[in-house]
Order: C-alpha cells, then structure tokens, then sequence
C-alpha cells in the first residue's frame, strides 16, 4: 500500500460515520464511500499536499451524495424501517436516539449536513465551508438553523401516521 | 431581552458547543451563560444532539472495513479483471497446448522407440526359417530367466496355445533404452507372431491397447503396462490378433 494509500484507508472509517449520518442507511452510506473512494485513490495529483485530505474526501462524499438522486427514496425507505422497527420496548435513552435518527431525517439534506459535519465530524466552519462549498459566514448561519430546527423537532415528535404518509 | 449588551449570540453557543473558542472566549461565554436561561438551554440542547449523534454514529468507526473499501492492488478493477481473464486464457492454453504436445510427444515417442522397432524386428525375424529364435523353446526356462535379467525386469512368455500358437522361443534385441525382448510364437499355418518387450521410457504413462498397422499389412497392437511397454505383432487378422493380445495381457497381469 502506497503511502497516498494509506492516508485515505485511515480516514475511511471516518467517511461511513459521515456517510452513515447523511444517508441512515448503512448499505447506501457504504455504496457513497465506495463512491468516494474510487474517485479518490486515482487523484493524488489532484490534492495539493498540505492541503487537508479529510476535509478534500468528505467533499467528495458530499458531491456524491448531492449526485446521487436516489439518496431521498433511500432515506426514506430507511425511515420506514426505522418506524417499523419502533413497535419494541426501548429505554428513554433509545427513544431519544430514535428520535434524533427521525428528526434528522426530516431535516433538509443541508441542514442536516452541516450538524453532521460540525457536530459529530468536529470538522471546522472553515472545512465545512470548503466542503459544502460555500462562504463561513453561510456555514454558522445554516448551522444555527439547522441546530433550532432539529431541537425544535425533538422537541415535538411527529406522530407515526404523519411520518407513514411520506 | 434582559441583556441588551451582552446578549449572547447563536454564532457563539455553537463556536462554543463545538470547542471552537480559546480559554478566554470560553470564559467570557460561560459568565454571560449564568445569566441567560435560553440561551443555556440552547447549550445544554445542542451539546446533547452532538452527544446523541456519537451514540448513534460512533460504532461505525469500528466497523471492519469491507474489502471493496481496501485500495486495489496498483491496477483498477477492470484491468484486475482483465489480467485475470488474460492469466485464465494462458493458463487454459498451456494446459491444453501442452497436453497436445505432451499426447504428440508421447505418441511419437512410442511409434519411433517402440512400435517400429518391434515391427522392423518382426519383419526381420518372422521369414527366418533357421534362426527365427537365438534360444528355442526347449531352453524356456533359460530364455525367461536371461531375458529377465537383461531388461532387469521379471518377464514370462505367455502361453498362446489356446489361440492356436506355440512358442518358438526368443530372442535379446538392442533397444532404444537397452536391452528388448522378443517371444516368436508360430501356429500351424506357418503364420508368425512376435512380442516385443522393452523398458518403457521414463515419460511414458502406462496406457491401453492401440492398433497399429504399418505399410507391409503387419497389424500390431501395443501398450505400456508397469514398467514394460509391449507390441504384439502379426500377420493375421485383427480379429485373430486381439484375441492372442487379450490373452497375452492377462496373463502378464496374472
């Protein structure tokens, strides 16, 4: 393994964690990084050392993943299986983590991205910013909404027959 | 409302949430917190989302990697498969190509260092009316015992008698790897036949009957069996001679 190599094989856990997070679906997420990847381990020329690999591959993740059109029906098929799967007996805490998987959901895509990428990546809004391609000042805006919007919903569980009719 | 001058910013819960501000900003922030109670339960919201998203997400990162995940080895996964494809084809080619050679090989080696000497000494001998045989029949026991000992493998003359055949006797011949037998066995037409034995070459498998004919009409069948290869050789009737072959066959198997 080539040392470029070896540099993008330790970020990949990284990149399904994100993956993960954006699609709630670990064969869609798998599929996005592979995506990713195959893009990725050809490019060396095209990354500038010095220049921050992980922040590079995660836009490339999410350029795969605003490509790739099928990745709303996948969410929400996911959806359905998270709903289905909600009939069992869980602690409060799962609750709450069930409910922060349906709230993230309902999410707008780039409002969901950026309290991935910020809260659960620890990527700077500087990264963020180069990842989604977009100004600073754009990425705290969208986060701040995106963060009163997600506490909103946790805030009011939607009940089960509106999330059915997606 | 309360604190119009230092009211607290969403910009700042989430550098804070997020671990974006030095000790000082950190300090500042969390002085102003005591007296802002929304803005404290903004803090205590967004820090438990983040928490809540390691718990949900965090067991990816110990996944094991899929395979397809590994970066491939120096070559894309078309030209892999085309290498593979390639190496199959070579593969399948030599095995067939040297088996055909092999089967040539073999098949030649039998004709030039078996077949044709056998049938060349039965020409030779089969005429000969004085000394078809150096050792006749009345020394077999001699004729078997020299003859085993000069191929160095333990060799009998079969008994043809039932195919209407008696042994005449024998005879030591040079052959490509040593020393050849031959056992002349004659019935009362006069019609002769001849079984050539030798070492077999050391390529050589052991292999079942084949009939060979050559340009004079002498029909001969050989085989290689153990160590030895044999050609029985006559002027007969294929009919007639596969059913001395046969004989002679089983009984060197016993």
């Amino acid at each position: 393994m080539s040392n470029w190599e070896k540099q993008i094989t330790a970020e990949v856990p990284r990149l399904r964690r994100y993956a993960r997070a954006l699609t709630q679906n670990p064969s869609a997420a798998d599929d996005l990084v592979q995506e990713c990847l195959e893009r990725a381990w050809g490019k060396q020329t095209q990354w500038q050392t010095g220049t921050n690999l992980r922040a590079w591959l995660f836009t490339i993740v999410h350029n795969c993943f605003i490509n790739e059109t099928r990745a709303r029906n996948r969410a929400d098929e996911y959806l359905d299986q998270v709903k289905q799967s909600e009939t069992g007996s869980y602690s409060d805490s799962n609750i709450e983590l069930l409910n922060l998987q349906q709230c993230l959901q309902r999410l707008s895509q780039e409002h969901r991205e950026v309290i991935v990428l910020a809260g659960l990546e620890g990527l700077s809004y500087q990264e963020i910013a180069s990842v989604i391609d977009a100004p600073v000042g754009t990425v705290m805006s969208r986060l701040s909404r995106a963060r009163e919007e997600l506490r909103t919903l946790m805030a009011h569980p939607i009940p089960d027959n509106v999330v059915k009719l997606k | 409302m309360s604190d119009m001058k230092d009211k607290i910013q969403d910009y700042e819960i989430n550098a804070y949430v997020d671990g974006l501000m030095d000790a000082n900003e950190r300090e500042h922030f969390e002085r102003l917190l005591k007296t802002d109670k929304a803005a404290f339960e903004k803090v205590q919201d967004y820090q438990k989302q983040n928490q809540m998203l390691h718990q949900l997400f965090d067991s990816v990162l110990d996944e094991p990697l899929p395979e397809k995940m590994r970066p491939k080895k120096k070559t894309s996964f078309v030209a892999t498969w085309q290498i593979a494809a390639a190496l199959i084809l070579a593969l399948v080619g030599g095995v067939i190509g040297w088996q055909i050679r092999d089967q040539q090989g073999t098949q030649l080696n039998l004709m030039v260092n078996l077949v044709q000497p056998a049938t060349l000494a039965h020409h030779v001998y089969r005429s000969e009316v004085k000394h078809p045989v150096e050792v006749g029949v009345d020394q077999q026991q001699h004729l078997v015992k020299w003859l085993s000992k000069r191929l160095g493998k333990e060799i009998d003359a079969p008994n043809l008698t039932a195919e209407g055949f008696s042994l005449l006797g024998g005879r030591l011949l040079p052959g490509n790897n040593g020393a050849a037998a031959q056992f002349m066995y004659e019935n009362t037409k006069g019609e002769r036949l001849t079984l050539y034995v030798k070492n077999k070459d050391e390529k050589e498998q052991t292999i079942a009957f084949r009939f060979h004919q050559d340009e004079h009409g002498t029909r001969s069948f050989y085989w290689i069996d153990g160590d030895l290869g044999y050609v029985l050789s006559g002027d007969v009737p294929r009919e007639q001679l596969h059913k001395a072959v046969n004989s002679v066959y089983q009984q060197l198997v016993f």
